[in-house]
């Protein structure tokens, strides 16, 4: 911490007020509720604010990269912005994987960072980092406030470019000098902003078109993201009526789950990586591609030049950057994702014309083929000394928690357990699953399982993980002791950073070069030091009672779950494969294909 | 996007108008060394009054899908106002200047200036033994320049990057 001289501003009025006031009153405009944070030096004029005020709640974390999950968290279970504060210096540096991972996954979020008083910037001095220049490519934007009737108006802006057009997040490094220093207020604007105006509503023509292009269809299907939940509750809900009153396949991308009910014979599962074969090959053998808010990944795609070879390809998107960038579509829509499935709807009614109502039953009845093969099938053993599959725990979490009647909130660390957690647990509503899917952050469910339950102190949240990735936010538990949250961690124990293991076993010869969680806490008592309670099973018999103690505990509490440590992840692409190339697993398949150099690439 | 043009590579002059504010060219250039795409030349000033926007002039090259995603993750910056792909909407004047040091005597010396009057380049320092020649134009033809004076006791060369605007009454 530095002890720094406040810098008088010369051009101070007297209806000023100190900058971290005039700040605090422009997040109360902007309907801050809630500020994840971690003080410091920097920041200090701002924590002094917050003492003398009510209207906002401060949560103090362990760590800055769990403050800027949290807010994730926070956003993603409620459709607003998180905010987050955090000193300058190691303060901004820390919370940096968490605001890439906000970019990758377009999560709306304003970081506010503390910086070294404007004099002393450049100078090397105490905590001092170049926040801004090594932010630049974490955030959608970023601001250096340097004069103090910039500050109202930033901090406007800010929330503004957060949650516009494709959201994300937003940083303002404010100096020292600045917060202490007098301020004027200013309301939020009311012209629209300078240059930023993202397109929302869809061009009435496009959306003519795609009708007739998914009318004349023989084998349509929709493949919807992360920017139908992004768009609201009320995209999911036109997403479904749409996809209903059509009786099209749908599937949806990691992000996206949740976005169409889970429940619904149309559901086809996620697809992808490790989506399931009849997501997989559907998308490879439509003739007629509608794709929502979703981006192409490569995680989704598979070998770009054979990933629906045969399909004519609409995408709806709200940032034109994510239109034609991997896979070339032959209609784009620029719009969000509400409207333009609400004009989808409306157009789609008003068309005179029929689907062809014969072939859809055809290429229902290849479908539910590839259905059959049950892609996701395990077996589970019974009696003494058979390992739990983890599988099974997950499934077993997901039926006791749905019969515990409360609303349930998912999120997940990243690894083998997210994506049996994507492929097991079923999302029938938008906002309730949060997963780091782009960047894959290790350590982000703990904090943004946090974040979950601030914003629903009421419901069951549990954030699925694995023994790996817990700990590298374990300090978390700290905060749930604090604030008394009741957090479930449930880990699948499998002793092995299981995808890392995984990818050894299929790609590397079985060499296990330092993917073994070696010299492992004992969960139970790391749960019980932190004040909250720890239970272990390693017996199948046994699993339903710990889960029912974890879902009545009102405490914190962590559920290690001893699994089959050799068990793997399927069905796969793997890297450089395309769609209809998929390893099933053991017993389900004779040969697997090949991984080509190219394809070890790409991992 | 028409198949046959996937793999050639075209050459584009991007221009790009900006709130000219700080970090503004830090934003830009880091979206084409963060993503791999190319600069060939790059020139940026303010062109309002007020000084309040500036104008960045690009030139870049790629395939017809990557020239569209440079343009699209351009205009998605916050604060850019507007992008123009000149080569692509039509004829457009693209034009820079450069200084060119030759040091020589004797032949050399005398050819290099005649060639420099050939080229309609400017003698705008000079020493017994030195020229420095101001010349304006396009760049193959500055290039066809520079080759020239090489033999001739080339020394030096500062270039300003591509200035550039549509032809007609077609702005930006």
């Amino acid at each position: 911490m530095s002890a720094t001289a406040p810098t008088p501003h010369p051009s101070a009025t007297e209806a000023s007020h100190p900058g971290a006031e005039v700040l605090l009153r422009a997040l109360k405009d902007q309907g801050v509720e809630v500020i994840f944070g971690y003080p410091g030096g920097a920041v200090l004029p701002i924590y002094d604010a917050i003492f003398k005020q009510n209207a906002i709640r401060h949560i103090l974390v362990r760590h800055e990269q769990a403050a800027v999950h949290a807010a994730e968290g926070y956003a993603r279970s409620t459709g607003r912005v998180g905010v987050v504060l955090v000193t300058s210096g190691p303060g901004a540096t820390n919370a940096v994987t968490g605001l890439v991972d906000a970019l990758m996954d377009s999560i709306p979020v304003v970081c506010l960072t503390g910086q070294v008083p404007t004099h002393l910037i450049g100078n090397d001095a105490f905590q001092e980092a170049d926040t801004t220049g090594i932010t630049r490519p974490a955030t959608k934007h970023n601001y250096l406030v340097k004069r103090p009737q910039d500050l109202a108006r930033t901090v406007h802006e800010a929330f503004y470019v957060a949650k516009s057009g494709r959201p994300g997040p937003v940083l303002i490094d404010l100096p020292r000098d600045i917060l202490i220093g007098p301020a004027p207020y200013t309301p939020p604007p009311e012209a629209p902003h300078r240059s930023y105006r993202p397109r929302r509503e869809p061009d009435p023509a496009s959306i003519a078109r795609a009708v007739s292009m998914l009318k004349s269809a023989r084998r349509p299907i929709v493949y919807a993201g992360g920017g139908v939940i992004n768009a609201g509750p009320e995209a999911a809900a036109a997403l479904t009526a749409f996809v209903r009153h059509a009786g099209i396949p749908i599937t949806n991308t990691l992000m996206g789950l949740g976005a169409f009910p889970a429940s619904d014979p149309l559901f086809l599962g996620m697809l992808g990586m490790h989506g399931t074969v009849e997501a997989n090959l559907a998308m490879h053998g439509c003739d007629v591609m509608l794709a929502v808010g979703a981006r192409f990944d490569d995680r989704v795609t598979g070998r770009l030049d054979a990933f629906s070879p045969g399909s004519r390809k609409i995408h709806i998107d709200i940032d034109p950057s994510s239109i034609n960038k991997n896979v070339p579509v032959d209609l784009a829509i620029v719009a969000d994702a509400g409207q333009a499935l609400a004009a989808l709807n409306a157009a789609w009614r008003a068309d005179e014309a029929k689907l062809d109502r014969a072939a859809l039953a055809a290429w229902w009845e290849k479908i539910e083929s590839w259905r059959a093969t049950k892609c996701l099938a395990y077996s589970q053993g019974r009696g003494e000394g058979t390992l739990i599959k983890p599988q099974y725990a997950i499934e077993r979490l997901r039926d006791l928690a749905a019969a515990s009647g409360r609303e349930c909130f998912f999120t997940t660390e990243v690894g083998q357990h997210q994506m049996w957690a994507a492929q097991f647990l079923r999302f029938d509503r938008p906002n309730h699953w949060m997963t780091s899917g782009g960047l894959g952050t290790m350590g982000y469910g703990l904090p943004a399982a946090m974040g979950v339950q601030i914003a629903h102190p009421q419901a069951l949240v549990v954030d699925v993980a694995g023994e790996a990735s817990i700990l590298m936010n374990i300090q978390e538990l700290g905060t749930l002791a604090q604030y008394r949250l009741p957090v479930k961690v449930f880990i699948l124990n499998n002793e092995y950073m299981g995808m890392v293991r995984q990818w050894q076993e299929l790609l590397h010869g079985g060499r296990y070069a330092e993917s073994y969680s070696a010299a492992l806490p004992d969960f139970v008592r790391l749960a019980e030091s932190f004040h909250g309670t720890g239970m272990r099973v390693t017996e199948v018999d046994r699993l339903d009672d710990a889960i029912r103690a974890m879902i009545a505990s009102d405490k914190a509490f962590i559920l290690d779950v001893a699994v089959d440590p050799a068990e793997n992840c399927f069905p796969m692409i793997p890297s450089g494969a395309a769609h209809d190339q998929m390893i099933l697993g053991p017993g389900k398949q004779d040969a697997a294909p090949g991984v080509s150099d190219e394809g070890l690439a790409l991992v | 996007m028409p198949a046959n043009s996937e793999n050639t590579m075209r050459s584009a002059t991007i221009s790009v108008l900006v709130e000219n504010e700080a970090g503004v060219l830090a934003r830009v250039v880091g979206l084409f060394s963060g993503r791999g795409y190319n600069i060939e030349s790059l020139t940026v000033a303010p062109v309002e009054d007020g000084r309040n926007r500036s104008r960045i002039n690009i030139v870049t090259s790629g395939t017809a899908m990557v020239i569209e995603q440079i343009k699209a993750q351009l205009d998605r910056l916050v604060p850019v106002h507007r992008v123009a792909d000149l080569t692509q909407q039509g004829p457009h004047l693209a034009r820079e200047m450069a200084l060119i040091k030759v040091v020589g005597r004797g032949n050399d010396r005398a050819e290099a200036l005649r060639l420099a009057d050939a080229f309609r380049a400017r003698v705008v320092d000079a020493t017994v033994e030195s020229f420095v020649f101001e010349m304006t134009g396009s760049s193959d033809k500055l290039d066809a320049f520079v080759e020239l004076m090489r033999p001739l006791g080339l020394a030096e060369v500062s270039r300003t990057g591509v200035a550039a605007l549509a032809r007609g009454t077609r702005t930006i």
